[in-house]
Parts: C-alpha cells; sequence; structure tokens
C-alpha cells in the first residue's frame, strides 16, 4: 500500500528543516522498501510545530512536529505512517486546540491542500465561488461582495466592492486587477503563508474581480524577497491555465482574464497603491497625487482595482457560499475574519484566523503563549513598522479597525510583533525614523528630510542631550510628517513614535537625568 | 565610464529584445539582467537606455531606486540578515553585530576575498521565527549568532 506524508514547503517550515525532513522520510521510507506519497503542503500555521509532518489516516490527518532529521528513524520504528504513538505525536491535526479554535475562511484550504494541485483545489471547494460568478451579472457580482462588507485586508481597510463598483463604471475598454503582494510590513506573512500554500484561491479571487469589472489581464506584484511564493504562484498560475480557469475561455465562459507575476525590487514604498503602479509600469516607484483614483486611472492610465492578496484570496469564499455567511463573522463595520500574524517575542507564533472581536490579550496570552523569552511582555506593534505601540495596560483592547483606531492605533495588515520588557521604546523609535528615511521614495519634503531629521533628534535624546527641548522637536517633527506626507509613509512613521513618546515617555525622559 | 565587456553586451542584447515588447519592461529587464550577471554593471545602462528608448537618466534612476540592484559583482555568497521589528523582538541587532564581526565587512559590503556579500533586509515574512537569515535565496529562521556561524561555514565549503 501507498502511505501519504505531508511535509510543508512553506518558506517558513522550509527555515526550519523541512526540506531536510522530507528527503530524511523519502530516503528511510526506501530504505524499509515502503512505497510513498509525499505531498508538499502550506503550512498550517502553528510555527511552534514546525516542521509539522501528517500522514494520512482512516482516522483523519496525524501530526507529528515539531520532526528534526534526528527523529525521522524513530519516527518509522514507532509506526507513524499509520498513526503510530511517538513523542512527538500531536493526534488528530484538526484537533490541536490551536487551530481547532480558528475560524478559518480566508486560510480554509492552507496547509490541507498540495498548492500545486488543480484538481486537489477543487476537491476542497475550490472554483465554486468563480463558477457562480459566471452565472451571475457582473454588477451582482459586486453587490455580493458590498454586501459581505469585506475591507481591505492590507491595511488601509476600504470597503472593497466600493472600489470595484468604481471599476465596473468606467466606460468599456482595457481595465485591470493587480494584486498587492508587496508585503513588507515586519511581523506579517499571511500573504505569503497563503501564495505559498493556496495560491489557486488568490488566482480564483483575481478571476472573478475581473469577470465583475470587465478585466482581461492581472498582474500579481511580488515582493523579491518572496522567491518560495514566486515558485509556488508561477507553478499554480500555469496549472490554472493548462485547465483553463485561466486564458481565452474561463471555464468555458468565453470570457478572457489573465495573470502575470511581476517582482519587485526591495522597495518597501511599492506596497502604496499608486507606487506599486509606477513600479508595475517599470519606472522607480514614486507615489502618484490623487486623484485620479487608481479605479478611474491605474495602471498604463486604465481603470484598475489594485487588492491585496488577503483581500482577493477572500472573494472565492464570499461569492461560493454567499455575502451573508462571511457577514455573519465580526463585529460592528468590521465584518469576517481576519488572519491575524503573532511574531515577535511570542513562544506560538503563527497565524490566527478568527472573526474581528478578540482582544490582543487573548491572541498573544491564549493563542500566543506569552513571550518567547519568559519575560513579560511589555509593548506590540500593531499594524507593521508605520503602526503604533501599544503597552500591556491596553491589551484589553479588541482587535477591529474601529477598537484600535479608538486607542490610537490601527491594524493594518493585522501583525502583531511582541516585545518583552527589556525592549528600549527609544531605540524602537529611532528605528522607525530611519526605516522611513531608508524606504522614502524621496517626492515629498516632510518623508524625506523628516526622517532624517528624525532620527539626528532621537540619536540626541538617546545620548540626554537637551532631552526635554528635543522630545518637544521631536512631537512638533512627528505633527510636521503627518500632515504634510503625500502618502501613508511619511505620514504614518511617526505613529510608532508619537505612540512610543505617549506610553514609554520615560524610556525617552530618564535619559537626561542619567 | 567602463565599457561592458562584449559577451556581457550580447546578454544584455539578447535579455532586452526578448522582453522589450512587454508593457513596462524595464524593472523585467533589470531582474533579467541581475539573474544573468549576478549585478547591473553601470555599462549595461546606455545600452538598456538605448534599447528601451528610455534615457540613461531614466534607467539609472531605476537602478538606484531599488535596494534590489546592485551596481557591483556580488560575493560568491550573499548573506541577507533581517533587521526588521519582529527579529529585533528576538535579537536581531546582536546577530547583525555578531554577521559584521565574523565576515569583517559592514552591510552592502563583500569580503575582500570575495566571498560574502553582507545585506541588510527588512523582513523576509518569517516573523513567527524571528530572527531570520537568507543565504543565497535559502531561507533560515530562529538563527543565533552560533547557528549563524555553522550557516556560513556550510556554505563557505562549497566553492
Amino acid at each position: 500500500m501507498t502511505f501519504t506524508v505531508y511535509v510543508p514547503r512553506d518558506a517558513g517550515a522550509l527555515s526550519l528543516g523541512a526540506g531536510e525532513v522530507a528527503h530524511a522520510i523519502a530516503r528511510e521510507a526506501t530504505a524499509r522498501g515502503l512505497e510513498l506519497e509525499l505531498i508538499r503542503n502550506g503550512s498550517r500555521g502553528a510555527y511552534w510545530l514546525e516542521p509539522l509532518v501528517e500522514v494520512a489516516t482512516a482516522r483523519g490527518r496525524l501530526a507529528y512536529g515539531p520532526v528534526t532529521v534526528g527523529d525521522v528513524p524513530g519516527l518509522f520504528d514507532a509506526g507513524f505512517l499509520t498513526g503510530g504513538a511517538h513523542p512527538l505525536s500531536l493526534g488528530l491535526t484538526d484537533a490541536i486546540p490551536w487551530l481547532a479554535s480558528q475560524q478559518r475562511l480566508t486560510f480554509a484550504r492552507v496547509g490541507i491542500v498540495d498548492p500545486a494541485s488543480v484538481a486537489d483545489y477543487v476537491v476542497h471547494g475550490g472554483y465554486q465561488g468563480l463558477r457562480r460568478a459566471l452565472a451571475m451579472s457582473p454588477e451582482a457580482v459586486v453587490e455580493a461582495i458590498i454586501g459581505s462588507g469585506l475591507r481591505g485586508r492590507g491595511g488601509a481597510a476600504f470597503p472593497t466592492g466600493i472600489k470595484w463598483k468604481t471599476v465596473l463604471e468606467q466606460p468599456a475598454g482595457q481595465k485591470y486587477v493587480t494584486c498587492n503582494a508587496d508585503e513588507g510590513d515586519s511581523g506579517t506573512f499571511s500573504d505569503r503563508m497563503l501564495m505559498e500554500g493556496d495560491p489557486l484561491s488568490l488566482i480564483e479571487g483575481m478571476t472573478i474581480a475581473g469577470i465583475a469589472v470587465g478585466a482581461t489581464q492581472g498582474y500579481i506584484y511580488l515582493r523579491a524577497e518572496y522567491p518560495h511564493a514566486h515558485r509556488a504562484l508561477s507553478a499554480a498560475i500555469a496549472a490554472a491555465r493548462q485547465a483553463r480557469y485561466l486564458g481565452a475561455d474561463v471555464m468555458g465562459s468565453g470570457k478572457r482574464f489573465d495573470l502575470e507575476v511581476r517582482l519587485g525590487a526591495g522597495a518597501y514604498i511599492c506596497g502604496e497603491e499608486t507606487s506599486m503602479l509606477e513600479s508595475l509600469e517599470g519606472r522607480r516607484g514614486e507615489v502618484r497625487v490623487r486623484p485620479p483614483l487608481p479605479a478611474i486611472k491605474g495602471l498604463f492610465g486604465r481603470p484598475t482595482i489594485v487588492n491585496n492578496v488577503i483581500t482577493l484570496a477572500t472573494v472565492p469564499t464570499i461569492l461560493h457560499r454567499g455575502a451573508e455567511h462571511y457577514a455573519g463573522f465580526g463585529m460592528g463595520k468590521s465584518r469576517g475574519t481576519l488572519p491575524i500574524q503573532l511574531a515577535g517575542n511570542i513562544k506560538r507564533g503563527g497565524l490566527v484566523e478568527r472573526a474581528f472581536g478578540l482582544t490582543l490579550r487573548e491572541l498573544l496570552y491564549d493563542y500566543g503563549g506569552g513571550s518567547a523569552s519568559g519575560r513579560p511582555l511589555r509593548a506590540v506593534q500593531v499594524g507593521g513598522p508605520l503602526g503604533a505601540y501599544v503597552p500591556a495596560a491596553q491589551f484589553d483592547t479588541l482587535v477591529d479597525y474601529e477598537a484600535l483606531a479608538g486607542i490610537g492605533a490601527l491594524l493594518g495588515h493585522g501583525g502583531i510583533v511582541a516585545f518583552d520588557d527589556t525592549v528600549d521604546m527609544a531605540r524602537m523609535a529611532r528605528y522607525a525614523m530611519e526605516f522611513c528615511a531608508i524606504e522614502s521614495c524621496g517626492k515629498c519634503t516632510p518623508c524625506r528630510i523628516g526622517s532624517t531629521r528624525g532620527v539626528e533628534v532621537i540619536d540626541r535624546i538617546i545620548e540626554g542631550r537637551e532631552t526635554e527641548g528635543n522630545v518637544r522637536r521631536l512631537e512638533e517633527l512627528c505633527e510636521l510628517m503627518v500632515q504634510g506626507s503625500l502618502c501613508g509613509l511619511g505620514g504614518m512613521a511617526p505613529f510608532p513614535v508619537q505612540s512610543a513618546l505617549r506610553h514609554f515617555r520615560g524610556d525617552f525622559i530618564a535619559r537626561g537625568r542619567n | 565610464m567602463d565599457t561592458l565587456a562584449s559577451e556581457h553586451r550580447e546578454t544584455v542584447r539578447r535579455i532586452v529584445g526578448g522582453l522589450k515588447g512587454r508593457p513596462g519592461p524595464l524593472i523585467e529587464v533589470l531582474h533579467a539582467i541581475q539573474a544573468e550577471l549576478g549585478y547591473v554593471p553601470p555599462a549595461a545602462v546606455p545600452l538598456v537606455a538605448a534599447e528601451l528608448n528610455l534615457s540613461r537618466a531614466e534607467v539609472h534612476g531605476v537602478v538606484s531606486f531599488y535596494h534590489h540592484f546592485r551596481s557591483t559583482p556580488p560575493g560568491a555568497h550573499t548573506v541577507s540578515v533581517c533587521r526588521a521589528e519582529s527579529c529585533q523582538a528576538m535579537g536581531a541587532e546582536a546577530l547583525a553585530l555578531h554577521a559584521r564581526q565574523r565576515l569583517g565587512v559592514d552591510f552592502h559590503q563583500t569580503t575582500p576575498d570575495g566571498r560574502f556579500s553582507l545585506e541588510p533586509v527588512y523582513c523576509l515574512g518569517n516573523c513567527a521565527c524571528s530572527p531570520a537569515v537568507m543565504i543565497d535565496g535559502r531561507l533560515h529562521g530562529r538563527v543565533t549568532p552560533e547557528r549563524l556561524d555553522e550557516l556560513l561555514s556550510d556554505v563557505d565549503r562549497k566553492r
């Protein structure tokens, strides 16, 4: 008989040795004369258990982890291929509490399917959404997205359906669907996981978008730092084209839609939508002045949808299971689920997809298990390098767009980076300005010059020189950058600085007294 | 300005010829040149500009805008150490210091023997396994200074 074994090809799992483990399992099986089907799936997102090896049994998929190469002979001796007991045994994967308590809609297939197989995708509900969309009018598809309450998951949280409606209403002619896969925020990796683990859901989502607004060509703007995702996407696009889910006659509908991946080149600013469009056109990624909106005049001057990976990958489930189903999750104006990423100094880091409405505390302690170092958590940065630092005293804040805005923070792309009590918040503030200086596109002065001056002022504060005056100067500079910058980079880079000053003033002021 | 070696001239012409019909091809062209030559030689800029009907300033502007494109040949191995917040929360600053000391160069530099180029990177998307390092396109997670030494010794054995 043939045994089915799953070993992730997710970049994070590979970074912990999953590739070597897969080789060792294949080698050991050959040596023992056993026949294996080795499937390289995505990650389930429980990174503290990676490399997580699964075997298919009559009871369901059973998990073992974290597995090292040295564990492999012992796993075979224990009969893990048929679910044999072993110290690394975790039981049924779906029953692992960290996973079982999640509400996975967007990530329903990640870690489960073979990312390169269209057939496996279809078996797990794939292309049901596109099938429905093809039977609907474009207006009805757009209405479904509006009705679902889906908001842009890249960070800006703009209602996705409204954006689509604007593109749909533009006169017929060349239109584009672009996917912003320039996931540059530290602490975020959901785009990467999805593109590596279930790339066809993104491809299907973009195809639905194209059908809905009358666009025939899509571009995925992928950051160059993601070579694994590039390979997974390229393979999946080729497979979808082969199976006629992409191309001149999508699912026999007579409608055309095709896709291409374009690689970025290491510029954080290209995650800003107009800068991304400039880069897709082959130019410096300098931001454009809006209006006109990309939905009216976007890529190559044509009406263009710009959506994040998670936004687009959520579209198939909305079409498949209905807008009401999706809108039934969440709270207030934050509908649906959010793939949250737990990162930094956290014991059980990874991907948690839940309906909006958990508290930071639940995420950090119930899922995250507290700090990796064992020391108390002092602060978390939510929403990437432009997001505010939230002190432990505010960990009861709900994770939704409005609740975080209410405490002067932002949700962004859903990344949460945890820091223990050894963190020096003045240094983190300095880094925020330094990062802005490195990544500024240079088009507007508040961002280009302000960030460099910000680093200098914080350096003086750290040296304890004229602390009070320099803190005041820093506050004025932050205000000027927020008010005067052309886009979110210069306009938001002060957020972590301002929040550090607000909640951790002692880290700045105390230096003057030393 | 240096002139481009004739074999490189042919490579650049071939790459541009294959891509110039595509919409907005410049960044694609630069990626392809760097994939083959390891860098974008400054002497290739006028050639790319002429072939794509762009000004030299436009091409140079793009090469210099993006951190990924390099104008000097890389070392035999490229070591990228993540310096972003998640990795900082797990000791990336100490790891970066260790990498500089061990290789004897600063970021954006190549060792005199041409073995290693050391580059900073701002997020590799491996934030649940911080700190992260990428060596020649291979991602590594939870990298301690000792683990970095092992990884560098491993790749150094490969010529």
